[in-house]
């Protein structure tokens, strides 16, 4: 399989391409809805069925972090988008800057999240046999209402890493992503004629910050309780 | 076939795709969606036999009511290891993978699928997928059922059943790779004047095939990973004993598995709607409701998952609401049983080896969808429901259907991508031995299923006895009907006559190149002004006129 500039030698035309990258990536992204989705049902069916132990959860979360983290991914996404907007007006040094710093936005992130990770360890809020929360966080009320507590809040804990750790995964691909284009930007290969790779990485990433628009609310911010 | 034997002895086209490049590396680092097909061949035809060793294993077993060749422990690795080999290394991948990626191209028209290098990362995810199957079946199996149902495989099973999820997880990337691939191909790439109503009906089967491969995939990979990690890290999703539901994991397990079976039955569908109109000269009947059948199998098939669990515990109206989708889905799959009936119906009919396993096809998965609609009765299904019918049923569909329909593409397409036909009369024999020994394997399973035999059990009540030994002996002519194709296909290999550029002949664009094609499949890229399936208008084909009026061409219906 040839190429002769940037056109691949099983298309008739760079638009066919395109489109074809463009169409490739948009059913990727549906394909990842569906993936994300049977978690998120998984924990929907689970929230429903046990919603005082995951109440409880959701409190122990860090909300400022989250908040935080909910910012830096918004604005990560808007310098993708002023990336995509570079590619297409080709101005390079723009396209290498905004790709830059959407890689740096990405990193604190992950870095925020490593943070409540292991404040997650610490606190013995991981399930396994050194799960415990003590007993003041737990209302009287709360346990008698669900005898089986300590085992559902395992649960939403178990939820809690399973849906952040396969985001945090694929921002972790994604900015993988983001140092190719990086690298390839910064050897001028995109111009307003021939910058797809920038666009479709955008829109990845736009998909990742959708699904993490989506994990706040469900995770940090349903039954939130005044402390 | 008068139109041929006229012509001179033709010779093999000097460069095509299979001497294009000599070397392991040419072909194990190929991008060509035809070698690709190749590759694939091997694979599934090598997890085809692995699992036809099973379930050889699992018929000879069961021959005597106590079960004299395996514990009941290696039983239920046996027919483990059936399910998984067939389901997801041999019937998902194979004609969509074999025939599919082979053929799609050359039927638009196209120089190569849309994403070349995406198509050969399919099959290495297929095979890093099918190597730790392989290791799980060969640490000692697993015994969980390929339906891997919680908590016994996510907690109590003491077999090897981490990897097997693992290589179903990484396979599942592969058919979504297909599927995307497909979907993009079809509509991007297709060569000028092919509309979307003159692509072959098997385009429009891979496409429909592609949607659910695209929908469906992604929620069994969630699904067995959060199997997987209650099984390593002692998480609770599906574990009552933690707060989990197992009923929760059947939900999303039958969410992907219903689909997956129309997965398995659209393309074989598709290659029936190629062999039908091409060995009765006429064109197929009622193109667009074909086509729209095969979407409608597609989106309602994605309604009906429980109905594999009526006696699951659900509520009665749930139960109620899926079996009423169920009979609904029956409808697009009889609609098309009908349309290639009347396809055959005035048409000039010939018997060659495809339109053997064609005919194959139409009565027994006429059987095995009727029965299916027993199955979902919620009435009979309390009855029948675990039994040697449910077994009966789906074989008739998956191998009376579908691998018939795989036998047919095999026959059909075989000249095109190999050059070479093969011994008509072994193959229409094999044919034949197929057939007599599918129906003595599965047609007692039907009756010892009604009269109570459960599925998956290693020993059996002693009145059973005489079912089982039909069936087993109808295996053994099965596997004759499965071993002779292998043998003589790879014999015309090198001693096949040369078969010419349109050896049946068909209407479709990829018998327009030639056989075996060159690696970029067309001289020149063509420009489409015919219909499908439109015997009537097309000369090139060398028929003579057909003295009755053959069917209009599709679209004029």
């Amino acid at each position: 399989m040839h190429r002769t500039g940037e056109l691949y030698g099983h298309f008739e035309t760079l638009d066919q391409q395109r489109e074809s990258a463009s169409l490739g990536m948009w059913i990727f992204l549906i394909t990842e809805v569906m993936f994300f989705g049977g978690i998120f049902l998984a924990y929907t069916v689970n929230r429903h069925a046990n919603p005082v132990a995951f109440a409880l959860g959701s409190n122990t979360l860090d909300l400022r972090l989250g908040a935080i983290n909910t910012g830096v991914l918004l604005a990560s996404s808007f310098t993708m988008a002023m990336a995509v907007w570079a590619g297409h007006t080709g101005k390079q040094k723009l396209i290498t800057l905004f790709l830059i710093l959407t890689l740096v936005l990405g990193g604190i992130f992950l870095g925020i999240k490593t943070v409540e990770y292991a404040g997650k360890f610490e606190h013995h809020l991981v399930p396994g046999s050194s799960f415990h929360i003590p007993a003041e966080d737990v209302s009287a009320a709360a346990a008698k209402a669900d005898p089986d507590f300590s085992a559902h809040a395992q649960l939403f804990f178990s939820l809690y890493f399973g849906m952040t750790g396969l985001h945090a995964l694929h921002m972790v691909v994604g900015a993988g992503l983001l140092i190719w284009l990086i690298r390839q930007s910064m050897q001028g290969r995109y111009t307003a004629k021939y910058n797809t790779p920038v666009e479709m990485v955008g829109l990845y990433w736009h998909f990742v910050d959708i699904v993490w628009i989506y994990l706040f609310p469900l995770l940090y911010l349903i039954d939130r309780r005044h402390k | 076939m008068s139109a041929t034997e006229s012509r001179p002895a033709e010779q093999l086209p000097e460069k095509h795709y299979l001497n294009a490049d000599y070397g392991i590396r040419s072909w194990l680092l190929t991008t060509d969606h035809k070698r690709i097909a190749l590759l694939y061949l091997v694979s599934v035809t090598f997890f085809f036999l692995l699992g036809g060793v099973f379930a050889g294993l699992i018929r000879l077993h069961l021959l005597t009511p106590k079960g004299a060749l395996l514990s009941p422990e290696v039983y239920n690795r046996m027919f483990t290891m059936h399910g998984v080999a067939m389901i997801f290394f041999f019937l998902i991948p194979s004609i969509p993978a074999v025939f599919g990626n082979f053929f799609i191209p050359l039927m638009i028209g196209a120089k190569d699928l849309a994403f070349p290098k995406i198509n050969l990362l399919s099959w290495y995810l297929y095979m890093i997928g099918g190597a730790l199957a392989l290791y799980s079946f060969m640490s000692g199996g697993l015994d969980t059922g390929w339906t891997f149902y919680t908590p016994l495989s996510s907690v109590y099973s003491n077999s090897a059943v981490a990897p097997a999820v693992l290589g179903v997880f990484i396979n599942g990337f592969s058919s979504i790779l297909t599927g995307l691939n497909f979907l993009v191909t079809v509509h991007t790439m297709r060569a000028p004047g092919m509309t979307w109503f003159r692509l072959p009906m098997f385009v429009w089967a891979h496409y429909a095939t592609s949607i659910i491969m695209i929908l469906g995939t992604p929620v069994v990979a969630t699904t067995l990973a959060l199997a997987g990690m209650e099984r390593l890290f002692h998480l609770g999703f599906f574990n009552p004993q933690l707060g989990g539901d197992p009923v929760l994991f059947q939900h999303l397990f039958w969410f992907y598995s219903h689909p997956a079976v129309y997965i398995m039955i659209l393309p074989a569908m598709g290659v029936i709607s190629e062999i039908i109109p091409t060995f009765s000269r006429k064109p197929l009947f009622g193109y667009k409701v074909m086509a729209g059948a095969s979407l409608a199998i597609a989106i309602v098939g994605f309604l009906v998952w429980a109905h594999h669990m009526f006696v699951a515990g659900q509520s009665a109206y749930a139960a109620l609401a899926f079996s009423f989708l169920t009979m609904l889905v029956a409808v697009p799959s009889a609609v098309k049983t009908f349309n290639w009936t009347a396809t055959m119906y005035r048409g000039s009919i010939s018997f060659q080896t495809p339109m053997v396993y064609a005919f194959g096809f139409l009565g027994l998965f006429l059987v095995g969808g009727l029965t299916g609609l027993f199955l979902g009765t919620l009435g009979t299904d309390i009855h029948i429901h675990d039994t040697y019918f449910v077994v009966a049923h789906f074989h008739y569909i998956m191998v009376g259907g579908a691998v018939m329909g795989y036998m047919g593409a095999l026959h059909y397409w075989w000249p095109k991508m190999s050059g070479r036909m093969y011994s008509e009369t072994l193959a229409r024999f094999a044919a034949v031995v197929l057939f007599v020994g599918f129906n003595l394997t599965f047609f007692p399973q039907f009756l010892m299923g009604y009269a109570g035999m459960p599925r998956r059990y290693h020993s059996y009540p002693p009145e059973f006895q005489i079912y089982n030994v039909l069936s087993t002996a109808g295996a053994t002519i099965l596997a004759i009907g499965y071993i002779l194709p292998i043998l003589y296909l790879l014999w015309s290999l090198k001693f096949g006559p040369v078969a010419g550029r349109n050896p049946w002949p068909s209407t479709g664009l990829e018998w327009q190149t030639a056989s075996p094609p060159p690696t970029e499949n067309f001289e020149v890229t063509p420009v489409v002004t015919w219909e499908a399936y439109d015997f009537e208008n097309r000369p090139d084909l060398g028929l003579d006129k057909p003295v009755i009026p053959a069917g209009p061409a599709s679209g004029h219906d």
